[in-house]
């Protein structure tokens, strides 16, 4: 009934500002990069067609590998938060709880904060002399490291600040998932004598898998493109950005330091068919682990 | 009965412990702020550090402003968070009441290719939007900033969603009373909408305020900057300005958002879990 009804012009008028909108900022630039990842920026602006040259560059490129090597350091390091937020949220859950909404709010707090702005706090935790991080572990007899001039610690500090600052995101996925497991499971299981752990387990955990691969797809897309936490946290001019950069850093000074388009362009599409990749590999594994009933 | 509920009295403690521990690393880098804004330079930078700083320097405070563009960044913050806020609702909520609600020709086609952009990582575009923006004459400007980011495939399919849940029957009657689809659209369902039109009110002004890689990009001049770049640009100052400065800054930058949490805080975690599970 509803779909035979004409409906007249009004439609394109609703719809189009958006689809030119799209079309003109995302389309069109979609197929633009394509299309530029085979050419060359000339000197004077121009740009020539070198066909699959900056692939091969690429493929040849060892910063290339090392930032894939450091964004997968980075995401699985950020995934690490994802237990760690099964635990928190099922813990804040518990019927007759007090204060949960005071936890719940200080939990957020990191994922709503500016992250450049609280990037500039870490920095100066992370400071290797006079950092309050350092200073805390002197106190249990550990020297600790130079934060953030040194490569795999500098890399780690990034992945630890975006690790603290999911969890609230997290929280909020899970909490929802967490709702939507019936009370009765629970009273049932205690009736059997089964204890909280055990509940935890056999009950808790297989029903929130849905949200858990949630969380698992979207921090493994969020963590390829890394760029605002290490650009704030290490400062683009930090000599120790040549090793800990990630792939939008790299395309980031491709395009606008080196005015190599491109290049850029092409690392682009690497970024897109990496996160692809991922993706898919995510949905077809997570018949193995994920429960949806 | 009454030894369950000891048992679970019991094991909250346990839960308290844990929580607490949990919400003091989250906090502690926003309280280490804090005590540092108020904190001389020589403060911060002692060893062993001093707890509590011993007068608070409302001075770092003031110098940000004699320091840093700042208010010139915040008010670019401010414009371009409205901007893209407003933008995105007019236009999101129309194409998706469109998508959700009317015929017309090319729907299924239009609708593919708007949804298409959503699993591609924003870097794709990035280089042809800015040479869009440069032959606009918009670079270093608000609407250059502002532009790309009006239009957005998640907050349109976030909103089509939204709307297949109205029932249809309140547009009928809007119709049977003589009102055109656009006045349907404004007076009847978008008043309904409001909790969706929140939720994606919320998601954009967080994601406007916090954007960086955009625009870094499209400006140039620091006055021109959002606080986000601004801040994000600072390493050069690092010899120049006092850390406490810094802070005192950062602490702004970062106010209006956390001041909106604190206060929207229920329609907040709402809005994130409604779009993050759709």
């Amino acid at each position: 009934m509803k779909a035979r009804r004409a409906d007249g012009g009004w439609p394109w008028l609703f719809v189009l500002p958006t689809f030119l909108g799209v079309g003109v900022f995302y389309l069109w630039p979609l197929l633009k990069t394509l299309y530029d990842s085979f050419t060359e920026t000339g000197p004077f602006g121009g740009s020539a067609w070198v066909g699959a040259e900056n692939y091969t560059t690429l493929v040849a490129d060892a910063e290339v590998y090392r930032a894939i090597l450091n964004t997968v350091v980075y995401t699985a390091i950020v995934l690490l938060g994802i237990p760690l937020a099964v635990l928190f949220a099922s813990l804040l859950n518990r019927p007759g709880l007090r204060g949960a909404m005071v936890y719940r709010t200080l939990f957020f707090l990191p994922y709503v904060a500016l992250p450049t702005a609280i990037s500039l706090v870490w920095r100066i935790i992370y400071n290797g002399e006079y950092g309050v991080l350092n200073q805390a572990l002197k106190v249990i007899g550990v020297d600790g490291p130079s934060w953030i001039t040194q490569p795999w610690f500098a890399l780690v500090a990034v992945a630890l600040l975006g690790l603290w600052m999911s969890i609230g995101f997290n929280m909020i996925v899970l909490s929802a998932g967490l709702k939507g497991i019936p009370g009765e499971l629970y009273e049932a299981a205690s009736l059997d004598g089964a204890s909280r752990v055990q509940q935890f387990r056999a009950i808790t955990v297989p029903l929130l898998t849905p949200s858990i691969f949630f969380l698992s797809v979207v921090t493994t897309i969020a963590g390829f493109q890394l760029f605002d936490q290490l650009f704030a946290l290490l400062g683009p001019t930090n000599p120790v950005m040549p090793k800990t950069q990630s792939l939008v850093f790299l395309f980031y000074d491709a395009a606008f330091v080196g005015n190599d388009r491109g290049y850029a362009a092409a690392v682009a599409v690497l970024i897109l068919a990496v996160v692809g990749l991922l993706t898919v590999f995510q949905f077809r594994f997570q018949r193995r682990w994920v429960s949806y009933d | 009965m009454t030894s369950r509920n000891s048992q679970r009295l019991g094991s909250n403690r346990l839960a308290h412990v844990v929580l607490v521990l949990g919400s003091l690393v989250m906090m502690f880098p926003f309280l280490w702020q804090l005590k540092m804004a108020f904190s001389s330079q020589a403060e911060i930078q002692s060893v062993p550090p001093d707890v509590f700083p011993s007068k608070l320097q409302w001075s770092n405070f003031s110098e940000v402003f004699q320091r840093l563009p700042f208010l010139d960044q915040f008010w670019v913050s401010v414009a371009v968070t409205a901007g893209r806020t407003i933008g995105q609702l007019v236009l999101c909520s129309m194409a998706g009441y469109a998508f959700a609600r009317m015929s017309f020709r090319f729907k299924g086609l239009m609708l593919a290719l708007v949804l298409s952009i959503l699993m591609v990582p924003s870097q794709v575009y990035l280089i042809p939007q800015y040479q869009i923006i440069q032959s606009l004459g918009w670079l270093d400007s608000i609407q250059g900033i502002i532009a790309p980011g009006i239009f957005s495939a998640f907050g349109t399919f976030l909103m089509m969603q939204f709307f297949k849940t109205i029932p249809a029957e309140l547009e009928e009657a809007a119709r049977l009373d003589g009102c055109n689809p656009w006045q349907t659209f404004w007076k009847v369902v978008l008043p309904v909408a409001r909790p969706g039109l929140i939720s994606l009110a919320i998601i954009t002004v967080l994601a406007s305020w916090a954007d960086l890689l955009w625009p870094l990009v499209v400006t140039s001049s620091p006055e021109k900057m959002p606080l986000s770049v601004g801040l994000a640009t600072l390493a050069g100052y690092q010899g120049t300005i006092s850390p406490g400065v810094l802070m005192a800054a950062a602490l702004m930058a970062m106010a209006p958002v956390l001041i909106l949490f604190v206060v929207l805080q229920r329609r907040v975690v709402e809005g994130i879990a409604f779009s993050g599970l759709k």
